[in-house]
């Protein structure tokens, strides 16, 4: 199997995979079309419009919104205003996880909330029967919050969800109820969804519960959705480490969580791209700092909580962490050597999300696995070269109809957790605090980055580069398979996980071998269609067909 | 419990729906579209609702599911899509290379105004449109019907923009196809085979959503209804419709336009629709029904004959689409069985109308409901009211059948956790067969995971 010398010449395939494309759409793709380099990074073009017609992975602004952000969170009653579809596809798609502390407790996860808007209500507004759909959701569940979602319609016809909102919230005065303008039409794909979605429970949550927790070490753990319950096991190993979780955002969590997150000492981030707002937000309003982490990979977990023991500063955490990346890794050891043989030097194609196509290298690498090419479905610059280059981008019209809120610090709750000189010392001792560095510093000299990367050219990829196995979602695994490569699903892990951590290491590793070494892809020529079969035409059938 | 906060107890609902038994017309679109050869479904709106129908439609079946968007933005929802639309065109013609592209509309396109017809016209005169490619379209508001209207509405656009009426007849019959699964269609076509009348079937997704493996991605795969014979539908002697809602549409538009003649029937489903189905078919094609399907039938009768005791009485609730659910309500009490409570999320009187017809007679006591209000909230209420044995419906009513530990058989659209449905025929005597393998199954499971050890059978 391949490794990375094996390969044509990049800029040759970079010509090959934008060639067919109208010569508009061709100068363009070619800017989201890049060779690596880790020492001198390159200009990525991300976050900009998709071609129209061009078969893209994104979606859209509620999606990124209502699915990705708000919906593990299982106590709010989430109500989408517009027509039935928006709600029906993102009913329990996602696979976000929870578990109640009682089977009494309020989850409304798998419940799908709408208010199926008719003609009439896009003719005449739509605003009423919203409101009448709050009622009813409050009269029936009682819920302690009820969030809305605006749809494409929504936005056109001028809905207003927000007043509608408080003036609900007002009547009830017991129930939180607040809205999102996420219509789907919004920015140009599901990130702008997570912009606005940050916002509004920055708004409406975060900061409204004033308790103090126990705990000598709270964090809360940002871009963490729980999706085939990864983040059970970052709590079971945040548990084990004596580290206090506050809040999760948003899987596995709760509305008192969020409303309470305030009160932690640190924001740990996996998914940059959908929640690094939060981060920025929360350090600039309360003062708590944040730290990227992945624990994606087992080497990435273990490093990840030494990060968050340096971080505190505490050396009965720091002997803590090490006990239990010592108790942890054994295990994880076991399991690695047994499957490296069959894995080592294979290669990979991760093209999905905005954190994901990272994150999952590092499982790669683990596997002895080379990561040849790799882009995000809805990611920007600095997911892409790092948090430096932050300054440098440009503003369209499409980012900047995202609202960016004005925030201060709190005059009661600010409280810098970290002095000026205590953060320059972390930075000295190599924590990258409130910093992202990005994909591409970790990649190879000369694999492709490819952003937004469409059907045609994943199919041209595969062409050239046949990968061992290609990750992406739902909408390419089938195509994917057909041509004789398997595709493990980075945003539904194949209904497989968790990933994260030491024993989601360990399922990744063997979902990988299995896939990569499964007999099914020796099985798709039937024996006639083998090279040298005869497909019934042979001589020996004549001379042995005569048997009396 | 999943389902923790529903309550037994039913109070009116006008605003709120909570677990529908119905999606949105776009998504219909596209999976009719995918029946036609070598066409690439577009959704005109934002990118959400392609990213979305692909998802849900790649879950029920594993299978590639292709199609366009025009991507739409904050801009292009206050200038109008038309931009977006004639660049979309430029671009799939020219990396894609489908014969067709079939547009159909969101909220989005609808609520701004966007004219399909202009738009797809104005790409035709701009010379946008290659020689001898055709952009055909439907309009699809999600705020008017359901999944069910939309699958009406473009296999309607197929019929009246590809039929061609020459002034010749043709010795050929068309069965438009109502929503039903690619197994479905491909036994609709060896039916008519066997009873040895020529037809058009459309659209027809076998062998596009049941596609082999064979190591190479076919982006238009083998099946689908192919151009020359779409054109031809206009000469056809006759038209069967199987299925008022989803294929009644376009048989009154293909009359209208080319005075084909048409019957509407019921999907066949069961044992009575079915038969309804075959004598048409013998009679419009003037054929006799060979001895092979009259065995068919047979076999199917001599089961339920063997088996009738499992299903005597048996309390049956269900939902799904009203195309589906009014052959399948008549097959469970053809089966002596009893449908308790049935719920289509798809409006229009002519379900109630339908249903009214087959149950006063024989269980006028059954509750139903369709349209605005009719969710599977309100059907799990009913169940908690009213218990049922079994729970027929596609993949959500797992969770109402864990709750209330029902027996439960996946029917209908979508199903997203069983294999199956795309591969074994639920219409034909065969497909009768197999649904009632499946309620005997389920049943029957039941009842040994159930039986105290002194009632355990051996054999049943």
């Amino acid at each position: 199997m391949g490794t990375n010398t094996h390969f044509p010449d990049p800029s040759v395939v970079r010509e090959e995979l934008i060639q067919k494309y109208p010569a508009k759409v061709a100068k363009k793709r070619a800017k989201s079309i890049i060779i690596n380099d880790p020492q001198i990074i390159p200009e990525v073009q991300a976050n900009v419009r998709t071609v129209p017609g061009i078969i893209t992975q994104r979606g859209c602004s509620y999606a990124g919104c209502k699915g990705v952000v708000l919906g593990p969170t299982r106590d709010i009653v989430n109500i989408v205003h517009g027509p039935i579809g928006c709600s029906f596809y993102a009913w329990m798609t996602r696979r976000n996880q929870t578990r109640t502390e009682s089977l009494t407790d309020a989850n409304y996860i798998p419940y799908c909330f709408s208010t199926d808007m008719q003609e009439e209500n896009v003719v005449f507004g739509g605003e009423k029967k919203l409101k009448q759909a709050i009622q009813e959701a409050y009269d029936l569940f009682h819920p302690k919050s009820i969030a809305i979602f605006s749809t494409c319609p929504v936005g056109l016809i001028g809905d207003d969800v927000h007043a509608a909102s408080k003036e609900m919230r007002e009547k009830f005065g017991d129930c939180n109820v607040f809205g999102f303008s996420c219509e789907g039409y919004r920015g140009v794909s599901q990130s702008a969804g997570h912009h606005i979605a940050n916002n509004g429970v920055f708004k409406h949550m975060v900061g409204r519960d004033n308790t103090p927790t126990e705990g000598k070490f709270k964090l809360n753990l940002l871009g963490e959705y729980n999706i085939g319950g990864d983040a059970f096991e970052i709590e079971r190993i945040f548990e084990k480490a004596g580290l206090t979780l506050i809040s999760s955002f948003s899987g596995n969590s709760t509305i008192s969580q969020l409303e309470n997150s305030h009160m932690a000492d640190l924001n740990v981030i996996q998914c940059h791209r959908s929640i690094n707002y939060m981060g920025d937000m929360m350090e600039t309003k309360y003062g708590i700092p944040w730290m990227k982490v992945s624990f994606v990979g087992a080497e990435s977990s273990a490093k990840s909580l030494r990060k968050i023991a340096e971080y505190f500063d505490d050396d009965e955490l720091r002997a803590q962490v090490e006990a239990v990346i010592a108790e942890e890794m054994p295990k994880v050891k076991a399991v690695i050597d047994e499957i490296l043989p069959r894995t080592t030097g294979k290669t990979a194609m991760l093209f999905v999300g905005g954190s994901r196509a990272h994150h999952y290298q590092d499982l790669f690498t683990e596997l002895g696995m080379t990561t040849v090419a790799a882009g995000y479905e809805f990611a920007h610059r600095d997911d892409y070269e790092g948090r430096d280059v932050l300054p440098t981008i440009k503003i369209d019209a499409d980012s900047k109809n995202i609202e960016e809120l004005k925030v201060l610090p709190d005059p009661e709750l600010y409280n810098p957790r970290k002095t000026e000189a205590e953060l320059e010392a972390l930075k000295e001792k190599g924590l990258e605090i409130n910093g992202y560095s990005g994909m591409m510093q970790q990649m190879t000299k000369k694999s492709l980055v490819v952003d937004d990367l469409s059907h045609y050219e994943s199919e041209k990829l595969i062409e050239i580069y046949k990968p061992d196995i290609f990750c992406a979602g739902i909408k390419e695994k089938y195509v994917v398979q057909k041509m004789g490569v398997p595709l493990k699903q980075l945003h539904s892990y194949d209904y497989g996980g968790p990933y994260t951590g030491f024993e989601g290491a360990v399922n990744f590793y063997k979902d990988i071998d299995r896939m990569v070494n499964n007999p099914v892809w020796k099985l798709i020529k039937a024996p006639w269609q083998k090279t040298g079969a005869t497909n019934g035409k042979s001589k020996g059938l004549e001379a042995t067909y005569v048997t009396q | 419990m999943l389902l923790r906060h529903t309550s037994k107890e039913v109070k009116v609902r006008e605003g709120l729906t909570i677990n529908p038994a119905k999606t949105c017309q776009p998504i219909g679109a596209m999976y009719a579209a995918l029946g036609i050869h070598g066409c690439l479904p577009h959704s005109h709106g934002s990118q959400g609702c392609c990213s979305y129908h692909r998802s849900t439609l790649t879950r029920h079946y594993k299978e590639p599911v292709m199609a366009a968007t025009s991507s739409f933005t904050e801009g292009a929802s206050v200038f109008g899509g038309q931009a977006n639309l004639l660049t979309a065109i430029e671009t799939i013609f020219s990396v894609y290379d489908p014969d067709i592209i079939a547009v159909h509309s969101t909220c989005l396109s609808e609520t701004i105004g966007d004219d399909l017809q202009q738009i797809t016209r104005k790409a035709k005169d701009d010379g946008k449109v290659p020689e001898g490619k055709r952009v055909i379209f439907a309009s699809t508001p999600s705020f008017i019907g359901s999944h069910v209207t939309g699958y009406a509405n473009m296999v309607t656009g197929i019929a009246e923009q590809f039929a061609v009426s020459t002034g010749v007849k043709k010795n050929q019959i068309n069965i438009i196809a109502g929503w039903m699964e690619p197994s479905d269609m491909r036994e609709i076509k060896r039916l008519a085979k066997e009873l040895g009348v020529n037809i058009v079937l459309f659209p027809d997704t076998s062998d596009v959503l049941d596609a082999p493996q064979t190591g190479k991605h076919e982006f238009y795969p083998k099946g689908g209804t192919t151009i020359p014979e779409l054109e031809s539908i206009g000469d056809s002697r006759h038209t069967l419709a199987l299925g008022s809602i989803s294929a009644e549409p376009a048989a009154i538009a293909l009359e209208k336009k080319c005075k084909v003649p048409f019957e509407t029937l019921e999907v066949p489903i069961g044992l009575t629709a079915t038969d309804r189905f075959i004598m048409a078919l013998s009679e419009i094609g003037g054929v006799s029904v060979p001895d092979e399907i009259t065995a068919e039938r047979g076999r199917l009768v001599d089961v339920i004959a063997d088996m009738e005791q499992y299903f005597y009485g048996k309390r049956v609730a269900l939902f799904g689409d009203p195309d589906q659910l009014v052959p399948l309500t008549e097959f469970l009490l053809d089966l002596n069985m009893k449908p308790v409570h049935i719920v289509s999320g798809t409006p229009g009187q002519r379900f109630e109308k339908t249903m009214r017809e087959i149950l006063d007679t024989r269980s006028p006591e059954t509750n139903f409901k369709n349209g605005i209000g009719a969710d599977m909230f309100l059907l799990h209420q009913w169940m908690k009211n009213e218990p049922v044995d079994l729970l027929i419906g596609n993949t959500y009513g797992k969770y109402m059948a864990r709750d209330e530990d029902v027996p439960f058989i996946r029917f209908g659209f979508p199903i997203l956790d069983r294999i199956g449905h795309s591969y074994f025929p639920n219409v034909g005597y065969s497909g009768g067969l197999r649904l009632v393998e499946k309620i005997l199954t389920a049943l029957l499971d039941r009842q040994d995971r159930d039986a105290l050890e002194e009632k355990f059978e051996l054999v049943m």
